[in-house]
């Protein structure tokens, strides 16, 4: 009975707010659709304004591309300028592959520790450590790198303690949580059959990682460290507290040295705007921007490779 | 039995990863509280720096990141949750969707550095504000939408598809089933990916350095008139945050007491994302909880 009394209320409410309702999905629709071309106009604003930018050296400055990425000198001030970021470039590079060469490891038997051999305490534990390790500001890892590993460097190794090494280092810890993260998702979403398939064929724990799990894994593994580089490659005032910031090519992995990220830091704010040298400047810039969208395209074509 | 030696090895080498790991985290954290907390006094958080003498504080610093912060979620919230949905309930697959996913991989992937440089270049030098809050705000939120729009799409896409289903089934239109259905049962997840957005933005130094500034006017507390070039409302006026205020002493080196400074500025960093961490771990079972009238 009382239901029959309240039927033709909710239709007419229905009826009542029918065209309303139309107009509120108009309105959303196009909301939504708004901000998802932001995100689109962001991305290309900031590809176009820093290429423009980037390519004033070459373009109003007259400066020879070539030269610029091959040349060792870099002397920016005076009558015989020249622009050579070849060092840095390797510096760059340097710190990148080194870091991502020792975090890989440890990154990886890190999620494999988490996912194959303690899940509990990884879940409960290690992951919120991790978490954790995340968040620490890239300035508190360079200033603990300045304070702590620079001296250390100093007083047990050769060279005067701002070193590549001591870069590299700093990059290792800060890209080693980023690494572990999402190998720990590949080693997870790695489906329960695999392990017991291969369990149930007699292999051992590690016969089972390292023969089923990881080669299975591979694609998304090799994105953890990609991503990891991506970061290392990106940091610029960790490395710039603890790398030395010379102009020279780095004779050895204890000599100081510089990247990229380094120099454009440093030099950008005390340099006249629009000169050469602040414009040789913003071309770095424009590097970092290409090798940034190169390490995005290696994670699609990683992601296109996954098996599973 | 050779395999069942080599099992064991293998394991080990697996604890001591991950031993290595917490050891880490242990020092890192023991190292910045041992030295950090004994500088942290009230009359250190509530007195300005000084730019050559020793014994300056953190207030403005520590004022400016939390109103970067704040103007940063004002802006990015609402643009990253409304693309979030787009990306979750009406993106098709295909092309432009393809492009649009593109593009958030590829302003999430950028160095802090060049967005800072982007900073420098439109909010600094194009539109001639020079170093200002809102610029460092702006130039924060290009790095900070892809992360919120990760997150509310994750969030939207994890509620149980019986309940858009219903809602849908029902005759409702799918803007006011996302309003009324999605985005509340959503609610806690996108929070917590808030707030730890929100520590990461707290922490950013390279996209701040040459669009926020290096300096603080002296701020006049009293003033909330938020057009008064000393009032700390001001969103037209440079602003060093805590991040690059460590940088800054370290790199420039001026005051005699650059360790003491940044040791303590280095705690109060680690303090608050810490905070923002447990907050948002807090925060987000609490809410789950009375949303599912779970136990």
């Amino acid at each position: 009975m009382a239901k029959a009394s309240v039927t033709p209320s909710a239709e007419e409410r229905l009826i009542l707010t029918k065209k309303n309702r139309r107009w509120d999905e108009v309105r959303g629709r196009s909301l939504v659709t708004i901000c998802a071309i932001i995100m689109i106009v962001a991305t290309i604003a900031v590809t176009i304004f820093l290429a423009q930018k980037g390519l004033q050296s070459f373009t109003v400055n007259n400066i020879n591309p070539i030269a610029y990425l091959t040349s060792t000198n870099w002397n920016p001030v005076g009558e015989n300028a020249s622009f050579g970021i070849f060092p840095f470039i390797f510096g760059s590079l340097a710190v990148t592959f080194l870091s991502a060469l020792i975090a890989a490891p440890l990154g990886i038997g890190a999620a494999i520790f988490m996912s194959e051999i303690a899940p509990k305490f990884g879940k409960k534990f290690l992951q919120p450590v991790i978490e954790l390790l995340v968040g620490i500001p890239s300035v508190v890892y360079g200033f603990i790198g300045l304070v702590v590993l620079v001296p250390l460097v100093r007083d047990n190794l050769p060279g005067i303690g701002f070193s590549l090494f001591a870069g590299v280092i700093v990059l290792t810890v800060m890209i080693l949580p980023t690494v572990t993260t999402i190998a720990t998702d590949a080693m997870r979403s790695l489906p329960n059959s695999l392990r017991q398939g291969s369990l149930a064929l007699g292999a051992t724990r590690w016969q089972t990682i390292r023969k089923v799990l990881i080669p299975a894994a591979l694609p998304s593994l090799l994105t953890a460290i990609v991503l990891g580089m991506a970061r290392a490659f990106g940091e610029a005032l960790a490395v710039q507290m603890v790398i030395g910031n010379t102009r020279d090519l780095p004779g050895s992995i204890f000599d100081t040295s510089a990247t990229l990220t380094t120099i454009v830091t440093l030099n950008i704010g005390h340099t006249t705007y629009g000169s050469i040298e602040n414009n040789t400047l913003w071309s770095m810039g424009l590097i970092l921007l290409i090798i940034s969208f190169v390490f995005i395209f290696i994670v699609r074509y990683l992601s296109g490779r996954r098996k599973i | 039995m050779n395999s069942r030696i080599t099992d064991r090895i293998a394991t080990g080498v697996f604890y001591t990863i991950a031993a290595i790991m917490v050891a880490l985290l242990l020092y890192l954290f023991y190292f910045i509280l041992s030295n950090g907390l004994p500088q942290v006094t009230w009359d250190f958080l509530t007195s300005p720096s000084s730019s050559y003498q020793a014994g300056g504080g953190i207030r403005d610093q520590l004022f400016n990141s939390l109103y970067i912060l704040v103007i940063t979620m004002i802006i990015t919230v609402p643009l990253g949750v409304c693309g979030g949905i787009y990306m979750a309930e009406y993106a098709k697959p295909g092309k432009i969707t393809n492009f649009i996913r593109t593009c958030i991989e590829m302003l999430a992937s950028l160095p802090s550095i060049v967005v800072g440089l982007f900073g420098l270049l439109i909010f600094v030098n194009i539109t001639g504000w020079g170093y200002t809050i809102i610029g460092g705000a702006l130039a924060l939120t290009i790095f900070n939408i892809p992360v919120m729009v990760r997150v509310t799409e994750d969030a939207i896409r994890s509620v149980p598809k019986e309940q858009k289903e219903a809602s849908l089934a029902l005759g409702i239109t799918r803007w006011h089933t996302i309003k009324t259905v999605l985005l509340p049962y959503a609610f806690p997840g996108i929070l917590t990916g808030a707030i730890l957005a929100s520590g990461r933005v707290f922490g950013e130094a390279a996209a701040l350095l040459y669009t926020a500034g290096l300096s603080t006017p002296t701020l006049d507390y009293g003033n909330w008139n938020p057009f008064a070039e000393n009032s700390p409302l001001n969103i037209f006026r440079p602003a060093e945050t805590l991040a690059v205020h460590i940088w800054s002493v370290n790199t420039q080196g001026l005051i005699p007491d650059v360790r003491e400074v940044a040791n303590g500025a280095s705690a109060v960093l680690v303090i608050a994302v810490l905070l923002f961490n447990i907050l948002a771990r807090w925060l987000g079972s609490v809410i789950h909880k009375k949303l599912t009238a779970g136990k």
